[in-house]
């Protein structure tokens, strides 16, 4: 019964702050890990799906007499069996200007009039194996009537393009705005001295996590009872969303498990309809069954990333002052809302138009559009990405045009200074209050690692010697900690936002805390312990941390838009508040003092300016064996708390691209990436440089290599690893990560989150610097479609 | 229907009789709970999948069960020997070489293989051997930087199994 905490020369921070290496990596490097379809329960049986060929089409028939028949088949069923069951639900309302909530179709378990993208499910094969699922999907006979399809946001918002939904005109979900009005918008427009217009797209994106969806639905007859093991972010919403909304069963009689999930990046938040359509038919059949999505389904069937096409102007006074900012954005939804697909272009996008800038007046337009595709929802970023590929390309495009520095342009136009504590935060105009911030310092702090004024210089050099070198700036805010439910709710969220930490120390002094927060490669198991551990003044392994579970966590909220440490890292740390003041309570009476008088530090309760204490283990005892013990206190050590946000975080940073363009080939080569990114307190170092790694990379992969490329018949080209070109090892350099704190004044361990920021600043730092490349040789080029490919901008250097 | 097969897979030897079509992969997974060898794509394009095939880096999706007949085999569970984690499995630990984890498996098994032929690769080396292994969390450095550090450790002075590895 030992702990480290009788060491009265314990540090504060043994823990937070240090570069702790991972606790849970062993089980993944030794192959211990336990993914969804690692698991097989007894009686298993494994679905497959029949889904359509076609973008758009009529379903005639469905004949599944011939399939049935086949060995080893254990049910099939079809649109029709389920036609009865609610379809998922959309978790964010968002209305359109004239105050009518959005259209929100129904997006049913498995389709039965029509199919409306590639991969829509029309039937389930339940069989012994899955090889005879996948068998007997191939003969069930499905007869179409091909109809006229859409894939492009804006050509499907025109009067007679072919609609998706029936009963949505014009194929629009809503149209929004945001910001000053757009009147006062485009009188400070008129008044500028230069516009900056740039019209490009942000194109689709397919998340790829490596491990593909995997749901396993079980049903327990006897005690009526359900659980479900699924690859999800976020088990708690899941079962809320599946219990509540679509099958109407009790949520008590339900257990959501996400074991090792094999990262999400935004695509494992949402309610799939699969997920709810195994639970139901594992009543149905009485036996578990499994579904894991073949990668080209994956391609077909993950909710996919970005796709907007916008107009975007920015206008600039004589001294290069913006003086406005106004953006029309038509975003893709696919053919069906997702869980959050509704508020990603509006209010995750809108409401980042400010940037790190003072511009007085910004509107942002988005009409959220269906068309004959794959559902469209977060992936890394969600938003605030395409917010700030919006701001950051018009800012190195408006300072070419003006003749001026791009890094003038941004110290002239930055929000000053504000540490939000002794400065109030900064109100925008898109209403958002950012927190506490200090962009001067990471654009100064990345200029120097990059060496401005000899690059520029080397520059001037390899033009001169017919060479294209190219710099370029991104220097981007997000919100995240997601978020106030209040907030929230008033701009319409379906849910609360807060989440939940539980802390039980155990009578030996061992604490196993239950966090609704998910781990899918953030690493929670290390930085929550090293939180904990230090708090309580304990051994680090003397903490367990356990998530991803419903049946042994209260509730939850999940892992997204980098919340977990900002706020389930406060709920954990909340109720360690709660189990300190509790064990002051129980260490006065032991120590005949008054609780008032007891101090707790380095693991241990001690009467102020005294020698009389006791160390936490014996308070843990004491609070299990209450032999001794106040009168009016229960026996236990056990929290938990629910802890709501005051305000989203605000992490911001600079990320500066240093490329070469091949000028016979176009080939673009990264050949440095700088990363300064401020996401307030660090608990792990290397933790959150390992989030900014991921997060660049992605976001590189966006500029130089990969798009989700649908035909005119609504074909997604490229629904494999063959045909999607994924960033590889060989096609990054050594990233140059620094760091600068900027403690975030409103969550306890002044946190601000990390797990976005890599994807959000890195996008358009890369194609800003292709462009600057080839502004130095002199080729006039404002925009080239994303991905850069070498063909690409080859072309655009013919022009 | 069924064919029998018989193999060594992590030092034991099994016998089993498999469907003709069935894949490498999922025997590893399905027949023998092996379930560290994972699957990510249909297009041997991920290499969650690589193991080693009588001492070689294989993709294990891209082989047949009767294929591996009387073959030898190392999964990512045979690696560490008698508790002791492979150099390979600690440099991904200390080098925060993995996130997710789920590509992790696919990594040491390709770059054990990749060690075994270059011993002192430089990072573009290594970045090359890692051609057909995707990872979508850590951005690849972190993974580079561990196949460094372990190829240091496995060329320090006493590390252990220089001897087997001449033989080879
Ligand atoms: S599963 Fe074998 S390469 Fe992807
Ligand atoms: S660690 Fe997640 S895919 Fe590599």
């Amino acid at each position: 019964m030992s702990t480290n905490n009788g060491n009265g020369a314990d540090a504060p921070n043994r823990f937070i702050g240090k570069s702790v290496k991972r606790v849970e990596d062993k089980r993944f490097t030794t192959g211990h890990g336990r993914y969804t379809d690692d698991i097989v329960l007894p009686h298993q049986t494994y679905a497959a799906f029949v889904r359509s060929q076609y973008a758009h089409a009529k379903i005639v028939s469905v004949n599944i007499t011939t399939a049935k028949a086949m060995p080893g088949v254990v049910a099939i069923y079809t649109g029709a069996h389920v036609a009865e069951v609610n379809g998922v639900p959309c978790g964010w309302q968002v209305n359109f200007k004239n105050g009518t909530p959005m259209k929100e179709p129904k997006h049913p378990l498995l389709v039965t009039d029509k199919a409306r993208h590639v991969g829509d499910a029309i039937a389930i094969v339940i069989a012994r194996s899955k090889e005879e699922a996948e068998d007997a999907a191939q003969a069930v006979e499905v007869k179409y009537e091909e109809l006229p399809c859409e894939i492009d946001a804006f050509k499907a918002a025109q009067p007679g393009a072919p609609l998706v939904h029936d009963d949505v005109p014009n194929n629009i979900c809503y149209d929004w705005a945001l910001g000053n009005p757009i009147d006062e918008v485009n009188a400070a427009m008129n008044s500028a001295s230069h516009v900056t217009t740039l019209e490009f797209v942000n194109q689709r994106l397919i998340p790829n996590a490596i491990e593909p969806r995997c749901y396993n639905a079980s049903y327990d007859r006897i005690h009526d009872h359900y659980t479900l093991y699924t690859s999800s972010q976020n088990p708690h919403v899941i079962r809320l969303l599946m219990c509540a909304f679509v099958l109407g069963i009790p949520e008590h009689k339900v257990r959501v498990v996400s074991p090792d999930v094999g990262g999400g990046f935004g695509s494992k938040i949402f309610h799939y309809t699969e997920e709810a359509l195994l639970t139901w038919c594992s009543k149905h059949i009485g036996r578990p069954v499994k579904w894991t999505a073949e990668r080209s389904e994956s391609f077909l069937t993950d909710a996919h990333g970005r796709d907007h096409i916008t107009k975007a102007e920015m206008g600039f006074d004589n001294d290069g002052k913006i003086v406005a900012l106004r953006v029309k954005t038509y975003a893709n939804l696919g053919a069906y809302l997702s869980t959050f697909g509704s508020c990603v272009p509006s209010y995750l996008h809108g409401t980042l138009m400010q940037g790190l800038y003072t511009t007085p007046k910004i509107n942002i337009d988005v009409t959220a559009v269906f068309t004959h595709t794959t559902a469209v929802d977060a992936y890394r970023g969600a938003g605030r990405p395409e917010a700030t590929y919006v701001l950051e390309r018009l800012m190195d495009l408006a300072a070419h045009e003006m003749k001026v520095d791009p890094v003038e342009l941004r110290f002239k136009n930055f929000i000053p200074p504000f540490d939000g504590v002794t400065q109030p935060g900064y109100q925008t105009q898109v209403a958002l209050q950012y927190d506490s911030g200090n962009y001067h310092g990471v654009l100064e702090k990345g200029l120097q690692m990059l060496g401005y004024d000899d690059f520029r210089k080397a520059q001037k050099e390899a033009a001169h010697n017919g060479k294209l070198l190219g710099v370029g700036f991104s220097t981007y805010i997000e919100a995240c900690g997601i978020a106030p439910s209040s907030v929230v709710g008033s701009l319409g969220a379906r849910a609360g936002l807060f989440e939940f930490g539980q802390v039980r120390v155990q009578p030996t002094g061992k604490v196993t805390v239950f966090t609704g927060s998910h781990s899918h490669g953030q690493g929670h198991e290390t930085t929550f312990a090293q939180v904990v551990a230090d708090k309580l003044g304990i051994s680090m392994d003397d903490v367990h941390i356990v998530h991803g579970d419903t049946g042994k966590i209260g509730f939850g909220m999940g892992t997204y838009g980098s919340r977990s440490l900002a706020v389930g890292g406060t709920a954990i740390v909340k109720s360690i508040e709660k189990i300190i003041e509790k064990g002051k309570k129980i260490a006065a009476h032991l120590l005949e003092a008054s609780a008032d008088d007891i101090d707790f530090a380095n693991g241990n309760f001690t009467v102020k300016g005294t020698d009389k204490s006791i160390p936490f283990a014996n308070i843990a005892l004491t609070a299990y064996v209450p032999h001794k013990y106040p009168d009016d206190l229960e026996p236990g050590l056990d929290f938990s708390s629910f802890y709501d946000p005051a305000n989203f975080t605000y992490p911001f940073g600079c990320h500066i691209a240093v490329v070469e363009v091949d000028k016979e080939t176009g080939k673009v080569t990264l050949k440095r990436f700088i990363a300064v990114d401020d996401v307030g307190n660090i608990i792990n170092p290397m933790i959150v440089e390992g989030q900014i790694h991921g997060g660049v990379a992605q976001g590189i992969g966006q500029a130089l290599f990969e798009g989700a490329e649908y035909d005119n018949n609504g074909q997604l080209t490229n629904a494999s690893y063959m045909d999607y070109c994924m960033p590889r090892a060989d096609d990054f350099p050594m990233y140059e990560t620094a760091t600068q704190i900027t403690p975030c004044p409103h969550n306890p361990l002044g946190v601000k989150g990390a797990g976005e920021a890599g994807a959000i600043g890195s996008t358009p730092a890369v194609v800003n610097a292709v462009l600057d490349a080839l502004w130095s040789g002199g080729h006039e080029v404002k925009d080239i479609r994303m991905p850069l490919t070498s063909e690409r901008v080859w072309r655009a250097m013919q022009n | 229907m069924s064919i029998k097969i018989t193999l060594t897979v992590n030092g034991v030897k099994h016998t089993n009789k498999v469907e003709p079509r069935m894949l490498l992969v999922h025997y590893l997974r399905d027949v023998l709970k092996l379930t560290g060898t994972h699957v990510g794509c249909d297009t041997s394009g991920c290499g969650a999948c690589t193991i080693h095939v009588n001492g070689k880096a294989t993709k294990s999706c891209t082989m047949l069960a009767v294929q591996a007949d009387k073959a030898k085999i190392i999964t990512i569970e045979g690696m560490a020997t008698h508790h002791e984690l492979h150099p390979l499995q600690e440099a991904f630990n200390q080098c925060h070489g993995l996130q997710c984890g789920f590509c992790t498996p696919g990594m040491i098994m390709t770059a054990a293989d990749f060690l075994t032929r270059n011993k002192k690769p430089n990072e573009k080396e290594i970045r090359e051997a890692l051609e057909g292994n995707l990872c979508r969390c850590t951005g690849y450095e972190n993974i580079v930087k561990s196949i460094q550090y372990a190829a240091d450790k496995m060329s320090a002075p006493k590390a252990r199994k220089t001897k087997k590895e001449a033989t080879v």
